[in-house]
């Protein structure tokens, strides 16, 4: 379209091109934003992100007991640890874990060391979430080779500190962000 | 319509012609019924007009369904049961549509390796295969969701575990995932949306079907030899070919009355030989079954899925884990469908005349059923070694038998032409003086 209305020089963009680029650019930009709504709706919308923390009762919880809660739909563990299982995760060396992040929200960069899997180290509560991070499934307690859990759908290990021992998970059960309110009361979220 | 020459459609006079100036529908229906098909063709071939009639069925049956069937956490497991117990002849339409599922996936494998056995996909029907392909794409998508719908026990978890394996996507992953949930995990948005994705695939399936048969029609049909019929003028069609109808369509018709008493036996009498009883237990997040498997027609991409554990020594050297591994294998060993065109590096079409690699493609069609047979067990003991060999050797059959055994195979004679071929084997004189329909009629129903 140039050839028609040229100035005679080629090089030089002329109005037609101008004019060609900047209606492609603004259609682009039209189809781009008609085009989002239609994607964004797929989102959570607010019910679903208005269910962000809950406040659990833990004090019926004895040692070596697990209960399982609803915490954004999926289920997250709260066991109380026995000694056996607090020492079988403080033996195992840090460097025979296939993920060595503790994957603690309060925690994000430190070693998946047994104290920053806790919520307080200074008690025995083990919260984490009840979701397989291989594809999604909520692995059995008390099971697989390492005494912890075991997901039953595509054979992951994790150990009694919910860390990734064996099978295709890529990383340990993650820990929410929790804390105790009180002696008997936690938070998540 | 194609390049493959035809009678000229001539509307009679008045109505006929007075539509066909503005719409020249009489001519495609015409193209339609006379389509010359390769006179050789076998019972390989008559899976595509099963497709055809069973992509209706779904459609008609998983119509009346949703007058019945509601979306909702509760609402969904309860409507299901409602359509089964209630609803006026439901229980028949719902195991019609559940076995029909099955039965459209029967008849597109059977499809799929004739068409990779007579080497369909070669120039020049690359699109026509490529095509094929994306409907089965869709096909599987819409198998998934439409399993989701009844929110059992293997719906809500066969969703929440196909769902993460978006999760394996690096950077995108995790946001990709709360996408496609609409929330922070599986609920009742998620079943929501494949409900309306559900009733929509089957129409793009459809449209798929229509450009399928459409590239079908330009090219023409293959046959078993794989020597293209003669398309130099419309005698020699008529010597290597005969019209759709009624013959090829009459032999498509038994066929498919045969394949319908097959899927009548088990809608009627083992409805829920291939569900699984779990997906009676109604959706519940806390817990997970014992022992999930998809459908049997997903097993064997669902083995491969597993197939790829940390400890390989090929996933030692892949810069990413084996969630992303057994991810992009398993979408792998669908993709490579789609390079077969060009894999392929054999001039002969026909395995029938391919000595060497024909031992190959059986060997290939038992690690398909050996991996569908190891995809629904537990993923322990010899199984995964199983499926390793499986897998590896799915993608070794694509990525370098067909490649390699193309260039040093020497084939066997083909026939000069399709009639060559027919006159052959049912022992017809060349020139006997019989025309081509008594030469037609006289091939035997195999």
């Amino acid at each position: 379209m140039a050839h028609t209305h040229g100035t005679g020089d080629g090089n030089e963009p002329h109005r037609r091109d101008v004019l060609f680029l900047a209606t492609g650019a603004m259609g682009a930009v039209g189809v781009a934003a008609t085009v989002w709504p239609l994607i964004d709706q797929m989102n959570p919308s607010a019910t679903e992100r208005a269910l962000s923390s809950i406040d659990v009762d833990v004090s019926a919880i004895e040692v070596g007991q697990q209960v399982t809660v609803t915490f954004l739909k999926s289920p997250v563990f709260i066991r109380r640890l026995t000694d056996e299982e607090k020492a079988a995760a403080e033996e195992t060396p840090i460097a025979d874990l296939k993920d060595q992040n503790a994957q603690n929200a309060l925690h994000p960069d430190d070693s998946a060391t047994l104290k920053h899997r806790l919520v307080d180290p200074e008690r025995d509560f083990l919260v984490m979430s009840g979701v397989c991070t291989h594809l999604g499934c909520v692995p059995v307690g008390e099971a697989g080779d390492f005494g912890g859990w075991f997901c039953p759908c595509h054979g992951s290990h994790y150990d009694t500190a919910g860390r990734i021992r064996k099978g295709p998970a890529p990383t340990n059960l993650p820990i929410p962000v929790a804390r105790f309110l009180d002696e008997n009361t936690l938070k998540l979220g | 319509m194609g390049n493959i020459p035809q009678e000229h459609y001539e509307p009679k006079p008045g109505a006929a012609s007075w539509v066909e100036e503005r719409l020249p529908i009489g001519g495609l229906i015409s193209h339609l019924q006379n389509f010359p098909t390769p006179k050789n063709l076998n019972y390989a071939y008559v899976f595509g007009g099963i497709l055809v009639l069973f992509l209706v069925i779904q459609i008609v049956t998983g119509i009346v369904l949703s007058m019945h069937y509601q979306v909702g956490d509760e609402a969904s497991f309860r409507s299901v049961e409602h359509i089964m117990r209630d609803v006026n002849g439901g229980w028949l339409l719902r195991y019609a549509h559940a076995n029909g599922a099955s039965f459209f996936f029967i008849a597109v494998y059977a499809h799929i390796f004739r068409g990779l056995y007579y080497g369909s996909y070669k120039a020049p029907r690359e699109l026509l295969w490529i095509i094929g392909v994306l409907i089965y794409v869709v096909m599987m998508a819409t198998a998934f969701m439409g399993y989701v719908l009844p929110w059992g026990q293997m719906s809500f978890w066969g969703a929440k575990v196909i769902t993460s394996l978006f999760g394996a996507i690096p950077l995108v992953g995790d946001s990709l995932t709360t996408w496609l949930w609409g929330g922070p995990a599986v609920g009742e948005a998620t079943l929501n949306r494949m409900f309306s994705l559900h009733y929509l695939l089957p129409f793009v399936i459809a449209g798929l079907t229509v450009l399928h048969i459409w590239a079908l029609h330009h090219v023409g049909n293959t046959n078993p030899t794989g020597v293209e019929i003669r398309k130099d003028s419309i005698e020699n069609v008529k010597k290597d070919t005969v019209p759709f109808t009624p013959y090829i369509a009459i032999k498509d018709l038994y066929a498919i009355v045969i394949f319908l008493i097959l899927f009548v036996a088990f809608t009627f009498f083992a409805p829920n030989y291939l569900g699984h009883p779990d997906n009676y237990v109604e959706a519940n997040p806390l817990v997970t079954p014992a022992h999930i498997v998809p459908e049997w027609y997903f097993l064997p991409f669902y083995a491969i899925l597993r197939a790829i554990t940390d400890d390989l020594w090929i996933m030692m050297i892949m810069p990413f884990d084996a969630k992303l591994g057994g991810v992009l294998a398993m979408f792998g060993a669908i993709a490579v469908l789609a390079f077969i065109p060009w894999l392929d590096t054999s001039r002969v079409r026909s395995t029938t005349y391919r000595p060497i690699y024909r031992w190959w493609f059986i060997l290939l069609v038992i690690d398909f059923f050996v991996l569908m047979w190891v995809g629904a067990k537990p993923a322990e003991g010899i199984y995964p070694i199983i499926a390793l060999i499986g897998t590896a050797y799915w993608f070794i059959h694509f990525l370098v038998v067909l490649p390699v055994v193309g260039l040093i195979e020497k084939p066997l004679a083909r026939p000069e032409t399709v009639e060559a071929a027919f006159n052959a084997k049912h022992g017809i004189e060349p020139g006997s003086g019989k025309t081509d329909a008594e030469a037609a009629a006289l091939q035997p129903a195999e």
